[in-house]
């Protein structure tokens, strides 16, 4: 009997162990991944390799003009994703009541998460480029303007691709506003517009910024979408153009032409440039940018979201 | 009786009256703007649908449904010869998706194995195994884990893993299936861990409580009551995890080796459907039979990740109802 339990007690422990040692693997390997492009990244990290532009034949130089097309893509992606997105959060979680239509929306939206992000390219070919930009040239008679892969296409075609990261989140924040606030706020009087913009968005603004961070972090790091789309090797001039009002000019983004981008960077360089072994350090450079970047936006949100449930636990 | 005429009062008194009117337009405006909205969100959903479909149908009007399959044609001597390649731009294309779907199957598949034995092992240090202090601090780190851009993933093991994979395994070719999968893993291993931690904790503590209350040992109640009673949250988390393997791009187009090799080979460069996109989309000319075939490529990778995402979404649909008992 004695024995009996011991030995069921070995295979646990063996058991545990294993289930221990595979985590510490992952582990393990994680920051041996992290750590490699560190120590190879680090050394050409400098103030003039950020905003210094590529020079001969892309073996020196910085990566400035792919990670102002980042900024600027990423920019215009959340102008179109972020309120489209917030609204229609709104919508579903205050207005809308649990019919067949909503759970429609619901379901497409999990499942709009799920497609392959290179299906999004085709998309945003098929329907950004060909048809909208196409029709647009058209009927503004501006010739080959609109009709063709640019910064434009990419960020909205990068703002549908996180339209659910958005969705989903401010969902989560609307929905974790206690029903009593809003009872509170109908008992003095107010409406529901009102309830809405003085009572719960004010203490769903947390979670909202949440998503939108992870939904920053998500499009800067895509690249399979923006393959087509507009995405540059090299460019000479940075995607920017004069708007005036009158006398008064301010450059402005250009969403009509292309642009450099830090992971197509990173992909472009590693796979297809003259040189790929001369340029490694410039690579390893781009892909400790990239990694900093998509990591200080995650633990930013990741720190929101932690004082945002910390706040709400204490409601 | 006295509140319903006190309420009747209220509503009749000129102030209620003066307020309603006013207010009532403004407010069934600002409700259809946000239901305009959450209207244009479905729209985009059902458009990339539609788009997709409507270019990638306009390849059968060249391409027979059975040319996606194989091409029968007569080889020197003249006997027919069944051939299932992908050349879409040789005099005589051929656009065979075998090939394509093998390679795509060849990095997903040992990629999902992988995946499911280390992150299913993982979920369970996290929910069962971990210090509880410790996990507040581990599950952040699984989530940026899962926020690493493939494309680094996909460089890291092109100037890495195919070098150190290459010395110790000596494939036949340096690009191959087996370094994709690799590649993948790290995509999918955070999927797989953190969804079946979600699943194992959401399993009730009673459960666990009787369990040992039984005389059951640690991993007596984690293998013979936690696993069993997630089974269905484990199994989705896995097709989650396949799906989104056959979904992803930046790894295969960079570590496969993009030769669409007809094998079952793993340590030969493949080809998958998504590298096939990323790779030729850029040159083909538009309203070619390769242009719109390349469509029809993303219909069929669109069709079943959809399917996987789908069965997985039901599973994880009756685990909730299940669960709330």
């Amino acid at each position: 009997m004695e024995l009996k339990k011991r030995k069921k007690d070995i295979a646990g422990f063996v058991s545990i162990g294993i289930v221990r040692i595979t985590f510490s693997f992952l582990v393990l390997i994680l920051l041996l991944l992290l750590g490699k492009i560190f120590i190879e990244g680090i050394g050409v990290i400098s103030l003039e390799f950020l905003i210094d532009e590529p020079r001969n034949n892309m073996t020196e130089g910085g990566i400035g003009p792919a990670i102002f097309g980042t900024v600027a893509v990423t920019l215009l992606m959340v102008l179109f994703a972020v309120p489209l997105g917030v609204f229609s959060a709104i919508y579903l979680n205050e207005y809308a009541k649990d019919t067949f239509f909503t759970r429609i929306i619901r379901t497409s939206i999990n499942n709009l998460a799920g497609v392959p992000s290179i299906v999004f390219g085709l998309f945003g070919l098929g329907f950004f480029i060909l048809f909208i930009g196409k029709n647009l040239d058209e009927v503004f008679q501006t010739g080959l303007l609109f009709g063709q892969p640019a910064l434009l296409w990419a960020s909205t075609t990068l703002a549908v691709l996180v339209l659910p990261i958005v969705i989903v989140s401010t969902l989560e924040a609307l929905n974790s506003v206690p029903k009593s606030h809003r009872d509170a706020s109908y008992g003095l009087g107010a409406t529901k517009w009102q309830t809405i913009k003085n009572v719960v968005l004010p203490q769903a603004r947390p979670g909202i910024l949440t998503g939108t961070i992870l939904a920053i972090s998500r499009g800067a790091g895509e690249t399979a979408p923006i393959l087509f789309l507009g995405a540059a090797f090299f460019l000479p001039n940075l995607p920017v153009a004069d708007l005036c009002i009158g006398d008064y000019c301010i450059p402005m983004i250009n969403p009509t032409e292309q642009f450099m981008y830090l992971a197509y960077h990173i992909f472009i360089m590693a796979t297809q440039s003259a040189n790929p072994t001369k340029t490694l350090p410039i690579q390893y450079g781009s892909t400790l940018v990239l990694i900093v970047l998509t990591f200080l936006l995650n633990i930013t949100a990741i720190i929101f979201r932690y004082r945002f449930r910390k706040l709400l636990g204490r409601l | 009786m006295e509140d319903k005429e006190f309420f009747q009062k209220a509503v009749n008194s000129k102030y209620a009256k003066k307020i309603g009117k006013h207010t009532r337009l403004k407010e069934s405006l600002i409700k259809i703007f946000f239901a305009v909205n959450g209207t244009m969100a479905l729209i985009f959903i059902i458009l990339i649908f539609v788009f997709l479909f409507k270019e990638g149908f306009k390849a059968l009007d060249h391409i027979g449904l059975l040319d996606f399959l194989y091409l029968d044609r007569p080889d020197a001597s003249g006997n027919i010869e069944r051939v299932f390649q992908w050349y879409p731009t040789s005099e005589e294309p051929r656009y065979s998706l075998i090939p394509l779907l093998i390679g795509t199957f060849l990095t997903a598949f040992p990629a999902t194995i992988i995946s499911t034995l280390l992150g299913v092992g993982a979920g369970i240090y996290l929910s069962e195994v971990a210090n509880p202090k410790f996990k507040e601090f581990l599950k952040p780190m699984i989530e940026l884990f899962a926020g690493i851009p493939t494309v680094v993933l996909g460089f890291i093991m092109l100037v890495v893993g195919a070098s150190f994979f290459n010395d110790i395994l000596h494939p036949a070719n340096r690009l191959n299936a087996f370094v994709a999968s690799i590649g993948l893993s790290f995509v999918i291993i955070p999927i797989i861990a953190s969804l079946t931690e979600d699943a194992l904790h959401s399993i009730p503590n009673d459960l666990r409580m009787a369990s040992y209350g039984l005389g059951a040992t640690k991993w007596q109640t984690i293998s013979k009551v936690i696993l069993p009673a997630a089974f269905s949250g484990v199994s989705a988390s896995i097709l989650l995890g396949f799906g989104r393997a056959i979904g992803e791009t930046m790894i295969v187009l960079m570590c496969a080796g993009n030769a669409a090799n007809l094998t079952s080979n793993i340590f030969l460069s493949v080809r998958t459907m998504t590298a096939t996109i990323a790779a030729e989309m850029g040159e083909v000319s538009q309203g070619s039979d390769h242009y719109y075939s390349l469509f029809f490529i993303g219909i069929v990778l669109f069709t079943i990740t959809f399917f996987l995402n789908l069965i997985a979404e039901i599973i994880i649909n009756k685990m909730r109802k299940k669960n709330t008992f």
